[in-house]
């Protein structure tokens, strides 16, 4: 039995290809639905192919405009929730305080509450506290949920340093801000972009808190979901399949500089 | 290479301590350690050695007293500004810099620019020219030790603080390491503070030990000097292994004190008595092992005279090449350790074998008897092995 016995051989490799493809199916059907040129406003059966979108990615009204809001937004959110949970993770990890314990567990709330609950419970604060709906109630709602994800990630960095590091830099003539920039920091740092580029991921992607919170400001996902409704430009095919591939190079980027600088000190 | 010619380098604490709320780590201590010198801080896990060491580098701020570097007070100094480096125990060298940058990290944070002479002359001293460009994760244990070393010493301390530096190593490289570094302090004369609970590697290593217990000094003298002369069980115990009697004072008279123990007599020179000796009072008698000779019972006339001696039956007896341990059963104390070069061998000591134990009363040391015999020794609290 030639077959059974490749088949034996092989399951492992070929499991690994099926659960690839299971991955990266949705991927390439939307980058190749945004070379279609659709009948109609439906962007659902291939037709046959087109640059037009890829020439002119604007070209549907709003679409731009919503994706330069979900950018600002991802990008000063990424800021704000990478800064305050990377000093949070330091602050659990370092010092002993009173309330460490409550604190410890209550930065994991936002990640364990349903997403739709919190939503609702951000609008009720806000329109309680008077404050007008848009760019800044999104900005803060994204930079709460985002906070738990980055200093998860932060504090397993930080608890798995040597505090000695940091003693041997004093004892080197480093004052505490050399020492915080020149060895605490460096060493931190795979951790704390980590955490930033699960916060600007989370962000740009997030639906349902900023759909509650927006009042009148469209964000990128707000603009699919409308849009969805009366028809799917293929546009929304091409921005995605950009995002993808920069994020594809960006890994492959960062993967090569790493294999180069491992290779360099060998 | 350093300013070794510079008078009163030394390192004083005056009336150090250190508390942590109820808890005393620190004894008010004083403590002078002179400069060039090769200077050790013995004892168990928690006896205070560390965190007197991290007084002097700056790491833990003293409680009361004063360290001096010299002439100069640097009891409020920041570790960053005290011309003191630390070799520490978990070497801390910097995962994200490689070798090079290491070792140049100090010189670097004084604002030096051009530090390539100095850190190749610092890494070639150590044998790691090499490996300049390496992480330190790439590097054996006994290499990151010495990159350890040479980031302190590049930086011409007046003091190099190491702290149980070798414990890490396994016993070979610890052999080798201690000789090296040894070396290293000759070579560069800085001053070496080394804290250790390896009394082999502190009495190999130091010109002087200073033996701690419970945050306070217990002695402090040369190697030979406290295996000699211990003036406590402690140290007589946690610096080899010693024999104890508790004998009685018969009489002194002149240079020597004649004890009654069982049924016989002993002599100790008056000058090697540490504990106030009075007729009739109690004093403990101790001996090292190997100061012991051992004879069969049958052959006891043959023993000259003027020798401490001691009757006994071999419990037990151990083989291990140079030199044969015996354990000896005897009315004053029940188990008399003795050490004998395997030179002629009687086939008669065997156990159960009637024995007569006799050593030059020259090689016998008093102790107060108000102490336990069994302070410092392995089973003793304190005395497990320090991580």
């Amino acid at each position: 039995m030639p077959f059974v016995n490749w088949l034996k051989r092989n399951l492992v490799v070929l499991a690994g290809l099926f659960t690839l493809a299971y991955l990266l199916l949705p991927n390439i059907i939307v980058t190749v639905f945004s070379f279609n040129k659709p009948k109609g406003r439906f962007n659902y059966e291939w037709q046959q192919f087109s640059l037009d979108a890829w020439k002119d990615p604007c070209g549907v009204s709003d679409l731009c405009g919503s994706l330069s809001v979900s950018l600002q937004i991802a990008f000063w959110a990424t800021l704000g929730a990478t800064l305050l949970g990377a000093l949070i993770a330091f602050a659990l990890v370092r010092y002993r305080f009173r309330a460490r314990g409550a604190v410890n567990s209550l930065i994991f709330l936002p990640m364990a509450m349903p997403e739709v609950v919190m939503a609702a419970s951000l609008l009720t604060l806000f329109l309680n506290m008077g404050a007008q709906l848009g760019f800044w109630t999104i900005l803060i709602a994204h930079i709460m949920f985002c906070l738990s994800f980055v200093v998860t990630a932060v504090k397993a960095r930080v608890m798995s340093m040597d505090p000695k590091l940091e003693e041997a830099a004093r004892d080197l003539y480093a004052g505490p801000f050399q020492t915080f920039v020149r060895v605490t920091l460096p060493i931190a740092a795979p951790g704390i972009a980590a955490g930033a580029l699960l916060a600007f991921a989370l962000s740009f992607d997030d639906f349902i808190i900023t759909n509650f919170n927006a009042g009148s400001t469209v964000t990128f996902p707000m603009f699919v979901w409308g849009s969805a409704q009366r028809g799917t430009p293929v546009q929304i095919n091409v921005i995605g399949t950009a995002m993808f591939v920069v994020a594809v190079l960006f890994v492959l980027v960062s993967m090569a500089v790493g294999n180069r600088r491992s290779r360099q000190k060998a | 290479m350093t300013n070794t010619t510079d008078p009163g380098g030394d390192v004083r604490l005056t009336g150090i301590a250190k508390t942590y709320g109820a808890f005393t780590a620190v004894h008010p201590l004083d403590l002078t350690v002179p400069q060039g010198s090769f200077f050790a801080l013995l004892g168990a896990s928690g006896c205070g050695k560390t965190t007197t060491l991290r007084m002097i580098a700056g790491l833990e701020e003293p409680s009361a007293g004063t360290v001096f570097l010299g002439d100069q007070d640097v009891t409020a100094l920041p570790p960053y500004k005290r011309p003191v480096n630390t070799v520490f125990q978990s070497y801390a060298l910097f995962p994200h810099l490689d070798i090079f940058e290491n070792v140049a990290f100090g010189l670097r944070r004084r604002g030096l620019k051009s530090v390539k002479k100095q850190v190749e002359e610092m890494l070639e001293l150590v044998q790691l020219g090499e490996q300049a460009r390496k992480k330190p994760h790439q590097l054996s244990g006994g290499q990151q030790q010495r990159v350890a070393v040479a980031r302190a010493l590049i930086n011409h301390p007046k003091v190099l603080l190491l702290d149980e530096p070798l414990g890490a190593l396994d016993l070979k490289l610890r052999r080798q390491m201690q000789l090296e570094l040894k070396r290293i302090q000759t070579e560069v004369g800085i001053t070496f503070i080394h804290v250790t609970h390896d009394q082999e590697e502190a009495m190999t290593m130091a010109d002087t030990v200073a033996v701690m217990n419970g945050g306070r000094v217990e002695q402090l003298g040369t190697p030979a000097d406290l295996y000699e002369n211990p003036r406590t069980t402690f140290v007589a115990n946690f610096l080899g292994t010693s024999n104890f009697i508790e004998a009685e004072v018969d009489s002194q008279g002149g240079e020597d004190i004649v004890l009654k123990a069982g049924g016989g007599k002993l002599v100790l020179p008056e000058a090697r008595c540490s504990a106030p000796a009075s007729t009739g009072g109690k004093v403990l008698v101790g001996v090292r092992p190997e100061k012991i000779s051992l004879t069969h019972a049958d052959d006891a006339g043959e023993i000259p005279e003027g020798r401490n001696r001691i009757t006994g039956r071999i419990a037990d007896s151990s083989f291990i090449g140079v030199s044969t341990q015996y354990v000896v059963d005897s009315p004053v104390c029940s188990d008399f350790e003795v050490y004998a070069q395997n030179i002629d061998r009687d086939p008669r000591l065997v156990p159960g074998a009637e024995v007569v134990l006799h050593w030059n009363p020259a090689h016998t040391f008093g102790l107060d008897a108000a102490q336990s015999v069994f302070a410092g020794t392995e089973g003793s609290a304190g005395v497990e092995e320090a991580a």
